[in-house]
């Protein structure tokens, strides 16, 4: 038992925290909202080239070969920072798909696009009723069944629409199966699927911490500074303890995310007992995550108050952004369910 | 590298706990420990237990112990509770004096204390709390003056768990009346017999005397039981508290066993229960877990040189309140039935959940109330400034 990051995967988190300081600050987000920023996502160019893009694809294509665990912090970083675009789908949950599956296929060639940051990827599993990060996304990986698809953006019968957090793009989709789209079908192919999905819920649980986290920070710097009654808000016992609650569940989302990400990570190392152990794992990640990351937006809005509540305020990027992404890959209530199917 | 698998060594450490526990702890639960006549048959218990070596597995072997690791005395804890084995009534001493002892008692203090009282055969309680100093412990006013060879102590103790049976009690005394709050106070442990003390028991809200009122008058105590230096008691107990808060005073196990029994209650329950309480089951399974793994994390750290300081607050909120809500949902299922007590024949697990449900609510108050640890991580983990 050791339960701790290496000392390689916290310089890459301090490496990517570092860059996205400084290129995806508060008003590049601000610019993504208003649709005045020159890049449709900020930063990708330089992410691609320091190689967080591909982290998870294999050498041979260009990437890291690295691990779930490899990915935790730099995702949580990419959360922190309200990082627009897929990166979740690029970086952890598409890209190996893709390369895996179309090996052989002329849909490879996007593997290497993807790598550079040239071209982005969305998901979009059975049963999902809105793709997100599409129409902005270049190619859409599209479940139907036992069978993986993809779809150049233009293909897909997308009709955009608008969600509450002006810099996630999302659509609803259209799309009728064709040939000339089919990566894979059959056992093998679903099997690839059902990792992509707990990839997906994985990586969507790290934004959700990343989020929680910057949101705690906005609002403890605001109750430091914030005086009423001849004194700082934050000096309040009434401010402090919502503040602790918050502190409190992100401290226990952590180590279930960490956890989750090992499993996944090691999830053939005891055959089907271990699957089934990454599996819930997972779905506890996304539950922890999610509903701490919402509870942290109430009390973060609730510290600010008035000036929270207004789009002058930073603090609306970070609370619609969970708001926005939370319910992808599975509810909380959907986790809840496959859990109690193991366990109960 | 992150490995959230067991070694050989604690799988093997595990499967040798496994068996001795499953071989020797009493196949009928015992009365509880918190009455006069559990308490007795509880530290046959334990006396068995040290005998085998299994009192205090993280222990130096001279004191009794079996060097085990921090790792290893969690894998034992969840073993310990996974069969049911009996509550730990040395559990104040053997969790949160020893500590102290280990890190400030003297090499004779060490020899003399700490064997005898991990076997059962002298029993120490903790004596904090005073009537009107609870939360505020450093406005104590009990006190320590100097005589011949020792001291005399004056004052009142009160909520003295299982002090009501014990031999001895530990607490602080002020020994310099001229200093504030922190400063002039001393770490004392003192006979719960004898000329000068008074003992009362005080039934707590099960009904079981697992609390004392310490009456002490003049009560004399030699040199030799001060743990730390004279005037230095503050530091001395602040290590203690940090400890309770911290691992020792709830391991996951305790609560993964409870999870287990919620699991195995809504089994029995599952078709006639309100449909929406499978959720709430959930979530207290969920919450033992993420106890664990944050507990395995924290121990982590610990070991690579990170120590838990004032996080551990959070933890304490976390735990005492999850344990409250996985009652409530255990006498949720169990309908009209919740109310029945001990002793009821209709009652599910022999009245279990009432009387589990009655000690979970007192988590959120003793070892530092929740509000005092939600102050304390305002202040300590996100720098808050203090009111």
């Amino acid at each position: 038992m050791h339960f701790a990051f290496s000392e390689d995967q916290t310089l890459l988190r301090d490496t990517v925290r570092d860059v996205l300081a400084k290129e995806c600050a508060p008003e590049v987000v601000r610019r993504v909202w208003t649709g005045s920023n020159e890049e449709r996502v900020p930063v990708w160019g330089t992410l691609a080239e320091n190689g967080f893009v591909g982290m998870a694809a294999s050498e041979a294509a260009g990437g890291m070969s690295m691990s779930e665990v490899d990915l935790a912090l730099v995702l949580e970083e990419a959360g922190y920072a309200a990082l627009p675009g897929p990166i979740v789908e690029s970086a952890l949950a598409g890209l190996p798909l893709l390369e895996q599956l179309s090996a052989g296929t002329p849909h490879a060639a996007w593997v290497e696009r993807v790598v550079s940051g040239e071209a982005t990827l969305g998901l979009y599993f059975e049963r999902q009723s809105l793709a997100l990060h599409a129409p902005l996304a270049d190619l859409l990986l599209v479940v139907r069944g036992d069978a993986l698809y993809a779809v150049p953006r233009a293909e897909a019968g997308l009709v955009a629409q608008t969600a509450v957090d002006r810099a996630t793009s999302v659509a609803t989709l259209d799309y009728k199966p064709s040939p000339a789209h089919l990566v894979a079908r059959g056992a093998a192919a679903q099997v690839a699927i059902q990792l992509a999905y707990e990839r997906a819920a994985l990586g969507n649980a790290c934004v959700m911490v990343g989020l929680a986290r910057r949101m705690l920070d906005l609002a403890v710097a605001y109750a430091k500074d914030r005086e009423q009654f001849g004194k700082p808000i934050g000096a309040q016992q009434a401010v402090q303890h919502h503040l602790a609650n918050a502190a409190g569940r992100i401290a226990f989302a952590q180590p279930v995310v960490y956890r989750a990400a090992w499993a996944l990570a090691n999830r053939d190392r005891a055959g089907g007992e271990s699957r089934r152990e990454a599996e819930l794992a997972v779905s506890m990640a996304k539950i922890y995550a999610e509903e701490a990351a919402r509870f942290v937006a109430k009390v973060a809005l609730q510290v600010h108050g008035a000036i929270g509540y207004t789009i002058e305020c930073d603090l609306h990027f970070f609370m619609k952004r969970v708001w926005t992404l939370a319910p992808f890959y599975g509810t909380a209530a959907v986790h809840r369910a496959r859990i109690g199917a193991h366990i109960l | 590298m992150m490995d959230l698998d067991f070694t050989e060594q604690e799988q093997a450490f595990r499967a040798e706990c496994r068996a001795w526990l499953e071989a020797n702890v009493p196949k009928q639960s015992l009365p509880s420990g918190d009455t006069r006549e559990g308490y007795a048959l509880h530290l046959e218990w334990e006396r068995k237990l040290f005998d085998a070596g299994w009192s205090c597995v993280s222990w130096p072997k001279e004191y009794g112990g079996r060097e085990a690791s921090l790792y290893e005395w969690l894998i034992f804890e969840e073993e310990y509770y996974r069969v049911q084995a009996p509550s730990r009534v040395t559990q104040n001493g053997i969790f949160l004096l020893a500590p102290t002892i280990f890190e400030f008692g003297t090499e004779a203090q060490k020899a003399r204390i700490l064997r005898p009282m991990a076997r059962g055969d002298l029993s120490i309680a903790q004596a904090w709390s005073e009537p009107n100093s609870g939360s505020d412990l450093a406005s104590l006013r009990s006190t320590a003056k100097r005589t011949e060879g020792g001291w005399l102590l004056t004052g009142q103790k009160t909520w003295s768990t299982r002090g009501a049976f014990s031999d001895m009690a530990y607490g602080l005394f002020r020994t310099d009346p001229s200093k504030a709050r922190h400063k002039g106070l001393t770490y004392f442990l003192f006979p719960l017999t004898g000329e000068g003390v008074t003992v009362r028991g005080v039934d707590r809200l099960d009904g079981d005397e697992g609390f004392a009122e310490l009456f002490l008058e003049d009560l004399f105590v030699p040199d030799e039981n001060i743990i730390g230096e004279v005037d230095k008691g503050w530091e001395v107990a602040m290590a203690t508290t940090s400890s309770e808060r911290g691992l020792s005073l709830r391991s996951p196990g305790r609560f993964m066993a409870t999870a287990t029994r919620l699991i195995e209650l809504y089994g029995r329950y599952r078709e006639t229960c309100d449909p929406a309480l499978r959720d709430q089951v959930i979530d207290a399974w969920m919450g033992a877990q993420a106890y664990r793994w944050y507990t395995f994390k924290s121990v982590t750290d610990m070991l690579t040189g990170k120590p838990i300081g004032a996080e551990s607050s959070l933890n304490k909120v976390f735990w005492s309140e999850m344990d409250v809500r996985t009652h409530e949902t255990a006498l949720a299922i169990l309908d009209e039935r919740q109310c029945l007590d001990e002793g009821s024949a209709a009652a599910d697990d022999e009245g279990a959940w009432i009387k589990g449900f009655q000690f979970a609510l007192a988590g959120p108050i003793y070892a530092g109330t929740n509000e005092i640890q939600r102050n304390i991580a305002a202040q300590r983990v996100l720098g808050l400034p203090r009111g």
